[in-house]
């Protein structure tokens, strides 16, 4: 099982996710003017500067030549999880619905956050535990998750809000407490936290890794 | 100048009525304690400045790259209207 991980100009986190894709699979580095996937059977888009998040957030990363590819893996069924910047650049190129917007503090903000996993049959969260919410950091300054009444009552019926900030802690402003949402199909996973940074003790925390393990056990039964 | 056969336009983004603007609500906090009272309705946005052949192109534009509808309006303005 192989993740690709996609690097534009401005990404930071791309080698944080590349070891945390490591723990539980292959993964290699997939260049944002190559159209070539390289076969990799998940994709990755980590968090960062994408652009120097010029215009806003994802909006220039989105036109990218590695997104048209990741548009038609997207279509075959493939599975992309989009972390902070990635999740904004997925919302970007509408494969995830929605926005994120400033945070209503108006600050870059760096904390462990606590998340409830709302759905676990998901092919991103079947493998976290039961019960216990994931401690994961969050570290962004546009991480306010926007939709709107209409699409997110058609979010909530599908199922597609999967983590919630856990009560007391939705420090962006998120809409509902949403921290991360998938698309109808659920190939598509965004969330503004970063599971990538939860994947040793040495940070506090493995919380991240079930997210990696979770695609690696969805791509895996696929193939059966 | 906008040069040959070029007319100059200008696109002002808002953050959509009904979508909270904390950096809006942040100088509208600001002013008073300067004296400036008597302020409402606040907003910021961005003003993105362009020399176009096509003015028509402007609202794909706008649609495409330059606004995100899902949460902003977008106002286009054309030098000399």
């Amino acid at each position: 099982m192989k993740f690709g991980v996609i690097r534009f100009p401005g990404t930071c986190d791309e080698v944080d996710a590349l070891y945390a894709a490591r723990r539980v699979g292959d993964a290699e580095l997939l260049w944002h003017g190559e159209r070539d996937l390289k076969g990799v059977d998940a994709i990755v888009v980590p968090g960062g500067f994408s652009y120097g998040d010029y215009l806003r957030a994802g909006a220039i990363a989105r036109f990218s030549p590695v997104m048209e590819s990741v548009i038609s893996f997207v279509e075959d069924g493939g599975l992309v999880l989009g972390i902070c910047n990635g999740f904004q650049v997925l919302c970007e190129a509408k494969l995830l619905p929605g926005a994120l917007l400033p945070n209503t503090n108006l600050r870059f903000t760096f904390r462990q956050v606590d998340l409830d996993v709302i759905h676990r049959h998901t092919a991103f969260t079947s493998a976290c535990a039961a019960g216990t919410p994931l401690s994961i950091p969050a570290e962004h300054s546009w991480g306010r998750y926007y939709a709107d009444e209409a699409t997110l009552a058609g979010m909530e019926g599908n199922g597609q809000v999967v983590l919630r900030y856990a009560a007391g802690q939705n420090f962006n402003g998120s809409t509902a407490d949403i921290a991360g949402v998938s698309n109808e199909r659920g190939n598509v996973f965004g969330l503004m936290p970063h599971p990538e940074h939860a994947v040793d003790e040495l940070t506090g925390s493995t919380d991240g890794l079930c997210i990696f393990a979770s695609m690696r056990t969805a791509v895996e039964s696929a193939r059966v | 100048m906008a040069g040959p056969n070029r007319v100059r336009a200008r696109v002002l983004i808002r953050p959509k009525a009904g979508i909270l603007d904390p950096q809006g609500e942040a100088v509208k906090r600001a002013l008073p304690a300067l004296g400036f009272a008597g302020v409402a309705n606040v907003h910021v946005g961005r003003l993105v400045e362009l020399d176009v052949e096509d003015p028509t192109q402007l609202e794909p534009m706008c649609e495409k790259l330059l606004a995100n509808p899902l949460v902003e309006d977008y106002e286009i303005v054309l030098a000399g209207d």
